[in-house]
């Protein structure tokens, strides 16, 4: 599931950007501070107005409601925010039935414990938590709607080494198992080593290829 | 006791020193609202005094275009005010309207219903009973739609990054503005819940006391003002909920998309 094209997108400050990217790849974008990575990803997750055709498996995204949209093409922010008091409110439907949880949140609570967490994490309030803990749980909040394409903003930027080894492990893992594209943005050239397939970079308000 | 006690200008300028010296104060603490103050002092003296003679003039001859045309001036000085009152507004026409929409379509249908079905004058719309009854209906409603648009465009700047991950989560523009939402209506009709609350025991209501003081019977004064309260809270429940609802539509588009640009300072 997931090959991503986008053609002729036109972003508030640069375009028209054109590229793919096929099931369960991953490429990165990268360039200096301001070119508009993040707007063209805020963009692709059709949360600007933008000029242009994106589709998902050949169907446009002009199709289905923009809520169906960014269920599939998951966006995550540079700096993850949340609203209500305790982690686990942010969840849809987690919670112990007879003590125990039920079958698809037992899958999901590996997946926390991958990120370093353990189940408490869920009664945990968000004022304890540090920047990194909540970029973390920000992509577990992420995951839970298997989106079927990944919009990253720099995902690991705020974290340390192990929790960004951490992170690039669930990703791939994520990425593998289901067969999501990946777009990946990212200031590491060692992370772009690590992780990308394909790599693009930022020429003034274009994107080429890079080696 | 016979006929009421009347006020002459030196009594009134007695109590206008109280005001300028709040504003003297508020000059010294720096809290720079004493020019305000002093200007919505003035406003309201030379505002009042000309109404008093057009009352007079509008209770005299009692046509209803004339009726129509003082409630059209008022409801229009309404929204400007709403307006006036945001620190974030909507671009273009819409800041205007939806407050201007709003306060029509509540105090209007509450006043012409309360006129016609509650008071039943004769005609309905005889000014005596019909301006000062939509005044109190559009002060409050005016109140309510300015507090609560206000605290949520304002909170919805503060909260940009919460409602854009919501949506980026794949939640519609109802589920994401949800709590905003709530929140601003609640925080316009806290005024009018309070003073229902308050009536009788912390405050004496200003109709109400005003009947008194011009010699009415303490017991029909009490129940135009337990009219006057249902009918406020309705107009001002029923504005603000229409205000707050449309408002947050306006700051989406057909994508779901959350559009600060459509706000300016």
């Amino acid at each position: 599931m997931g090959r991503l094209v986008i053609e002729g997108l036109q972003t508030r400050n640069g375009g028209p950007f054109s590229f793919s990217v096929e099931r369960g790849e991953c490429v990165t974008l990268y360039g200096p501070s301001g070119c508009g990575k993040t707007l063209l990803l805020r963009a692709i997750a059709d949360l600007d107005p933008a000029e242009g055709t994106v589709l998902l498996d050949g169907e446009s995204r002009a199709g289905m409601t923009a809520p169906q949209w960014r269920k599939k093409v998951g966006w995550l922010a540079a700096e993850s925010a949340w609203w209500f008091d305790r982690v686990g409110e942010h969840f849809p439907m987690v919670g112990k039935v007879n003590g125990d949880f039920p079958d698809v949140w037992k899958k999901r609570i590996q997946c926390l414990e991958q990120l370093g967490f353990g189940e408490e994490v869920l009664g945990w309030r968000i004022e304890r938590m540090s920047t990194g803990e909540k970029q973390r749980l920000a992509l577990f909040r992420l995951l839970l709607n298997e989106p079927q394409v990944l919009l990253l903003d720099e995902p690991t930027a705020a974290l340390d080494p192990t929790n960004v080894f951490v992170m690039e492990k669930v990703i791939g893992e994520f990425r593998r198992s289901t067969g999501a594209a990946v777009v990946w943005v990212s200031h590491d050239p060692e992370q772009v080593q690590r992780v990308a397939d394909h790599s693009l970079k930022f020429n003034g308000s274009r994107l080429e290829a890079a080696e | 006791m016979n006929g009421i006690v009347l006020l002459s200008p030196v009594d009134l300028s007695l109590a206008a020193l109280l005001v300028i010296a709040l504003a003297l104060v508020s000059r010294r603490l720096e809290l720079k609202i004493g020019g305000r103050l002093l200007i919505s002092a003035l406003r309201m003296v030379i505002q009042l005094s000309l109404i008093g003679i057009v009352l007079k003039a509008l209770f005299s001859s009692g046509a209803p275009g004339w009726v129509a045309l003082m409630a059209l001036v008022m409801l229009l000085t309404a929204g400007r005010e709403v307006r006036a009152r945001q620190k974030y507004r909507l671009r273009g026409l819409w800041g205007f309207n939806i407050g201007l929409g709003a306060m029509f379509v509540s105090s209007f249908a509450v006043s012409v219903l309360a006129l016609t079905a509650v008071v039943r004058a004769d005609p309905w719309y005889a000014p005596r009973y019909a301006i000062p009854l939509l005044g109190m209906l559009l002060g409050n409603t005016m109140n309510g739609v300015a507090i609560a648009s206000n605290s949520l465009t304002q909170a919805v700047h503060a909260q940009r990054t919460v409602i854009e991950t919501r949506l980026a989560l794949g939640q519609t523009k109802c589920e994401a503005m949800a709590d905003l939402r709530r929140e601003s209506i609640r925080t316009g009709l806290i005024p009018i819940i309070n003073s229902m609350a308050a009536a009788g025991v912390v405050s004496l209501p200003g109709m109400m006391t005003g009947q008194i003081l011009a010699g009415n019977p303490p017991g029909d004064a009490v129940k135009y003002q337990i009219l006057i309260m249902f009918l406020i809270a309705a107009g001002t429940g029923f504005g603000t909920l229409a205000a707050v609802w449309v408002t947050a539509c306006r700051l989406f588009d057909e994508r779901d998309r959350l559009r600060l640009d459509r706000l300016e300072r």
